[in-house]
Order: structure tokens, then C-alpha cells, then sequence
């Protein structure tokens, strides 16, 4: 079975087998460098496209005319860390604002992007990225379950601010069958994500279009 | 790649170790980290099967056409070195060229570089044979592994979610929407969709994988000798 390791010629000494991992080691670090190389401006290319994308899927196309990625303010998040917000002009006035939100899930951070218009109406919810249980937490996504759409339109008027929470906790979304934690983190990412454009209202929604 | 001095290759043989009688997670019970978490649906387990087949493939190749130029000493290490080299080009790769499909595989191709089935076929195939018939054997092994991880998907989301396919659209593109069914009125019990319901499924299928193999054997060995009925019927299965 094993004859092929066992004819081989002498076992090389210690030095010959850390210079031949070494060898190894360095043709794999360089083979990675190539290929690094190589895609590093296309994986870029298509990070911009994933966030144009969602962007405009919290953002109707009609509600701006300049590049949301070109306009962007710093706002201090509810942990003293900063958001990047994208502002929707229309001939340099700020209609709207893009900006994301992180809710604290069953089992990590759910990263999300909203839409909010001045009037502080909620134009959309997407979910970027989250590690919630597959078939249970994965319902806020939108090709799974429409729930999430369920934030369109609504805001601090429409809907008192004390009920922004799921159904179990007094408030107004439904929780899903089996999962309660993930709906109830998203819920509250989204209202922390209009109270933050309420207070910065001054600051996001300035007459002039400043670029930073 | 053809020398005289490796063992004759039998690619039957090959096909059905992969496929049945030495399946990677049926039978050697390997891989059980990935198959127990990412089949939840049956999806997941073929998105994750079928990149795994993929890196299998490619290891098997580059490490059975490096096995001349590997020490043993040092031939985990070097293993280790050429299955994490070609995992991170294909991530790459993958998320440059082929985008979409990378979102749905993205996070299971991080995770193939754990899985000991990849560096167990490299030790146990690869470093001893020609680099086509190691590459043959990863797709074998690998198609296994995809065979097992839909069947543990699908029962699971049956009883888990009470949906079937859900998501193979995402995977496959849209003409296969029709696949994905609904079951009526059954919601889905929770247990199945956690990781002990996955235990209780696998368990389950390796039972029925036994009793099956109890069959085929005592079907062949009736096959084989039909003189000798009464001794059949004696003799224990298995």
C-alpha cells in the first residue's frame, strides 16, 4: 500500500525538508499574490455594484439625480462610532438619506441599509449581510420573505414610536414562527436608524450640497 | 503522470467507493461539521456539495502531480499548503468572474478549507496515484459527499421548514423555481432545523444506509449460490 513513501531514496535530513517547505510555502504565497493581484480591482468593481444595487433598492431612482455614493456625510452612531450617509439630492437639495444600521441578532451583527425622506418617512429596509439561522432568521431577507417590505412608508407619525416593537413585545410587526430574537433586533436597528436621522435632521437634510 | 510503478487503477471501483460503499459522510463519517450545519435546506447541502466536489477535484490533481516532489515528512504540511492555495484562488476567482454565484457559495467555500475529507483523500488516494485517476476520485468522493448532504437537506427542510427546495433558484437560476414546493398546512418543527435535529436525521439515514446494505448483500449472496438456500437463510446479514 504504502511503498510509494516507503522507496523513496534515504529520508532527507531536517535542513533539506525545511528548505523544500520552504520552497513550497514561498510558490504559494506567490501564486496568492498573483491572484490577489489579478482580482483585486474586479472583486472592488463588483463590491461598488452590490452597493449601488441595494442602495437603489432603498432608494428610488426618481428621488435623486446625482451619484449616492458621491454624496455622503459622517453622523456619530448610537455607539459614538460614525455612519456613512448617502444623500439623494435633487438639483443640490437633500431629499433623502441611505444610511446603515446594525441590529444585534441571534447569532451576530444583522448589517442594514434604509432609506429614509426628510419627513422622516422610511422608504425601504434591505438586509446586507447577517449570520441568523437558515429557515428560521434568514426570513428577513428579502428573496425569502416579504416581511421586511413591511417597514415601507411607516414612520415616527404613522406609527408612535413606542410601537416599533414585534407583536410579543406590545408592538406592531409580527415575529416569525420559531424566531423571535431576529425580527425583534430588526425592528429595533430601524427605529434607532430614524431616531439617528431625526436628530441629525439639520446636519443631513443642509440646503447646500456640501461634499466631504 | 504514467509510471510503472503505481498501483493499477480501477475506476469502477473508484465510483463505487465514492458513491456508496466507502461514502464520505455515510460511511467514513467524515465532514459531519459542515454536512450537520449547512443542510438545513436541501439548497445549501448541494450548493455546498458541489463545491466541494470542485476543490476535490483540483487538490486531488495538483497534489497526486506533486507527490514525486513531497518529502514524506513533510507531506501534511505541503497537503495543507496546496488545498489552502487552491480554496483561496477559486474564492477569488469565483468572486471577481462569477458574482452572483459566489454570494449564494461565498460563505461555504471559506469553510471547505476545514473540511478533513480534502486533506484524507489527498493522504489516503492522491499521494499515491496518477493525478488522473486522483482527480477522478475527488469528483467521485465528492459527488458522495453532495449525494449525502441534498438527502440530509431535503428531509431536513421537509421536517424542519415544511418546504422543499426552497432557494434552488437562487442556485440553479430561475427555470428551476418549480422545483420549490410548499408543504401545505405543515409549518415545520423547529428541532429539525437546529443542529440535533441534523443528528437525529443523519442517524436515521445511517441506520436505513445499513439496512439497505443488509438487503443488496444477502440479495447477491442468494445470487451467487442458489444451491445453497438453506445456509442463507441461516447465516446473519451483514
Amino acid at each position: 500500500m504504502s511503498h510509494d513513501i516507503q522507496t523513496q531514496p534515504s529520508a532527507p535530513g531536517p535542513i533539506k525538508l525545511a528548505l523544500t517547505l520552504t520552497v513550497f510555502a514561498t510558490l504559494s504565497a506567490l501564486l496568492l499574490a498573483v491572484g490577489n493581484t489579478q482580482t483585486l480591482s474586479e472583486i472592488e468593481l463588483r463590491r461598488a455594484e452590490d452597493l449601488n444595487a441595494i442602495l437603489s433598492q432603498v432608494m428610488p431612482d426618481q428621488l435623486h439625480d446625482n451619484a449616492l455614493t458621491n454624496d455622503t456625510i459622517k453622523i456619530v452612531g448610537p455607539d459614538g462610532a460614525p455612519i456613512t450617509v448617502y444623500r439623494a439630492l435633487q438639483g443640490g437639495k437633500a431629499m433623502a438619506v441611505v444610511l446603515s444600521v446594525t441590529g444585534q441578532g441571534y447569532s451576530g451583527d444583522i448589517n442594514l441599509v434604509m432609506g429614509v425622506t426628510a419627513q422622516g418617512e422610511v422608504l425601504g429596509v434591505r438586509v446586507l449581510s447577517h449570520k441568523e439561522t437558515p429557515g428560521l432568521g434568514d426570513k428577513i431577507e428579502v428573496p425569502k420573505s416579504n416581511w421586511i417590505l413591511g417597514f415601507n412608508g411607516l414612520s415616527f407619525s404613522t406609527l408612535a414610536p413606542q410601537q416599533w416593537g414585534v407583536k410579543k413585545d406590545g408592538g406592531a410587526f409580527d415575529q416569525f414562527s420559531g424566531a423571535t430574537i431576529t425580527p425583534r433586533a430588526v425592528v429595533k436597528a430601524v427605529k434607532q436608524g430614524l431616531g439617528l436621522v431625526h436628530d441629525n435632521h439639520a446636519i443631513l437634510f443642509a440646503g447646500d450640497a456640501n461634499h466631504d | 503522470m504514467t509510471d510503472s510503478s503505481t498501483p493499477k487503477v480501477n475506476y469502477g471501483t473508484i465510483t463505487r467507493d465514492g458513491l456508496w460503499n466507502n461514502n464520505v459522510v455515510l460511511v467514513q463519517m467524515l465532514a459531519l461539521c459542515p454536512s450537520l450545519a449547512l443542510t438545513t435546506t436541501a439548497a445549501n447541502g448541494l450548493g455546498m456539495g458541489l463545491a466541494t466536489t470542485a476543490v476535490m477535484v483540483a487538490s486531488g490533481f495538483s497534489i497526486s502531480a506533486l507527490r514525486k516532489q513531497i518529502p514524506a515528512d513533510m507531506r501534511i504540511a505541503a497537503f495543507v499548503l496546496v488545498i489552502a492555495v487552491i480554496v483561496t484562488l477559486v474564492d477569488m476567482t469565483m468572486n471577481a468572474w462569477m458574482h452572483d454565484l459566489h454570494k449564494i457559495l461565498g460563505l461555504f467555500l471559506a469553510l471547505i478549507v476545514t473540511n478533513c475529507v480534502i486533506l484524507g483523500r489527498a493522504e489516503i488516494f492522491a499521494s499515491k496515484n496518477p493525478a488522473g485517476a486522483s482527480a477522478y476520485d475527488g469528483l467521485m468522493m465528492g459527488l458522495g459527499f453532495t449525494f449525502a448532504l441534498v438527502l440530509l437537506g431535503m428531509v431536513r427542510e421537509v421536517l424542519g421548514a415544511g418546504t422543499l427546495f426552497s432557494g434552488m433558484s437562487l442556485l440553479l437560476g430561475d427555470a428551476f423555481r418549480i422545483i420549490e414546493m410548499d408543504v401545505p398546512v405543515y409549518d415545520g418543527m423547529l428541532l429539525f432545523a437546529l443542529p440535533p435535529g441534523g443528528f437525529i436525521v443523519l442517524g436515521c439515514i445511517l441506520a436505513g444506509k445499513r439496512v439497505l446494505d443488509q438487503k443488496l448483500a444477502g440479495r447477491a449472496e442468494r445470487r451467487v449460490a442458489p444451491t445453497d438456500a438453506p445456509a442463507c437463510h441461516s447465516a446473519p446479514g451483514g
